[in-house]
């Protein structure tokens, strides 16, 4: 469980060995703020939304996951993206109208970001990823929170890197998306130092 | 007109390096040509038929649920691309794995139906789409050809560097074939970008001040 927990956040660390979420992770990493914003609003959707996907896989898309209604030969597993992307965002939207009801602070803190997760890779990638490596839902519970973090800590670290660059003196050309790739280039070897270690 | 639609989206409205769409994939795909040429197929299949159907069904989809019309569509044709390929070129989905489903998330996918073919008749629309998805196509397979390349000394799988194992002079180098590469690759390519086409670097957001000569004695 811990190695799949610290694997998720590292070594298979989805925006940088996956490149999952990359047009966020490019879009909102300009100020360190509000990418730990999105980053905290990720772990939050990445944590319920891959445990919900694993019980709908294990109960009703997967191959005879229907046995319990007496329809064992029915595998509806090609309707899981259209599944997943509709769970996802009908998520996001109920977790807008709680986060609004009962908690505002937060809700004003990550309320815009939500919308954005609704249609991102990573979410709907680690649902995936999920599905193709068969976890139980307790693993599904650890790899959600684990990919999530995992994702957190790449953007915060990667603004708080762009947002000193800003003062660096670079060829023009370079400037901004460009110097962008290539510090995720950089920190992508330096997560991927993480491959083989096993807790 | 309908030639500048599709010469456009190559190099000056590029999707991927210009507006930084679809990223996750086009990175993901990139370690041998053959895997990045079939995403590229089935990533342009599916942005022209979607802008298509959009298209054709624009007056009817209301304007406050557009987006779930619109990913609905998207992912009804990922579905059928991503069922395709595993139906007639298994080993190639099993090596594309999750990401040929991805195509349902792309940016690119939903910007041009939302941008362009919400507002416009079936046919631009479509070659507008099929622009934008042989723009992507083209920074796919550069970068492929890149990796693969100086990764493995293959094009297409056909050994174009003989590796020194094998008695050439060629070191293949695994760091292409590894995610940092893909980054930096990319990285260079917008630089070359910007540095050829200047109005498209972005401004400075806080710009240097010009350094003072030192006043020395």
């Amino acid at each position: 469980m811990i190695d799949l927990f610290q694997r998720a956040i590292f070594a298979e660390n989805l925006a940088l060995s996956f490149f999952l979420g990359m047009c966020t992770f490019l879009a909102v990493s300009r100020r360190v703020e509000t990418a730990a914003g999105v980053g905290l609003s990720l772990i939050v959707v990445q944590g319920l939304s891959v445990p919900l996907n694993n019980l709908l896989y294990t109960w009703v898309l997967g191959p005879g996951a229907l046995a319990w209604a007496g329809l064992a030969g029915v595998d509806l597993g090609f309707l899981r993206l259209i599944t997943f992307i509709g769970i996802v965002a009908a998520m996001v939207q109920v977790l807008e109208m709680v986060l609004d009801r009962y908690a505002p602070k937060l809700y004003a803190a990550m309320g815009i970001y939500l919308p954005l997760l609704a249609i991102n890779c990573a979410i709907i990638g680690g649902s995936l990823f999920m599905v193709e490596r068969d976890y139980t839902f307790t693993q599904s519970v650890v790899y959600g929170l684990g990919t999530g973090i995992g994702w957190a800590l790449a953007i915060t670290a990667f603004a708080a890197i762009r947002e000193r660059l800003r003062y660096a003196d670079m060829p023009k050309g370079l400037e901004g998306l460009g110097a962008a790739f290539i510090v995720a280039g950089i920190m992508s070897m330096g997560f991927s130092a993480f491959v083989g270690v096993s807790l | 007109m309908a030639l500048r639609q599709l010469s456009d989206p190559l190099i000056d409205k590029n999707p991927v390096a210009v507006h930084i769409l679809g990223i996750c994939s086009a990175l993901a795909v990139t370690t041998s040509m053959s895997t990045a040429l079939t995403m590229s197929v089935a990533l342009t299949v599916v942005v022209t038929l979607s802008a298509g159907i959009i298209s054709a069904i624009r007056a009817h989809i209301p304007g406050q649920i557009r987006i779930i019309v619109q990913l609905t569509i998207i992912a009804s044709l990922v579905i059928v691309a991503d069922q395709l390929l595993q139906a007639f070129a298994w080993e190639m989905s099993q090596r594309l794995t999750v990401f040929v489903s991805l195509i349902a998330t792309n940016c690119i996918v939903l910007g041009r139906t939302e941008a362009y073919a919400m507002h416009n008749p079936p046919v631009p629309s479509m070659i507008d789409a099929f622009g934008n998805g042989l723009g992507y196509s083209l920074v796919l397979m550069v970068v492929a050809a890149i990796r693969e390349l100086l990764g493995a000394g293959t094009l297409f799988g056909a050994q174009v560097l003989i590796p020194q194992a094998e008695g050439g002079w060629f070191v293949p180098l695994r760091l292409m074939l590894l995610a940092p590469s893909a980054f930096i690759i990319l990285g260079l390519m917008v630089w070359a970008l910007h540095a050829a086409r200047p109005r498209l670097a972005e401004a400075r957001e806080f710009a240097l001040r010009e350094s003072e000569k030192e006043a020395r004695p």
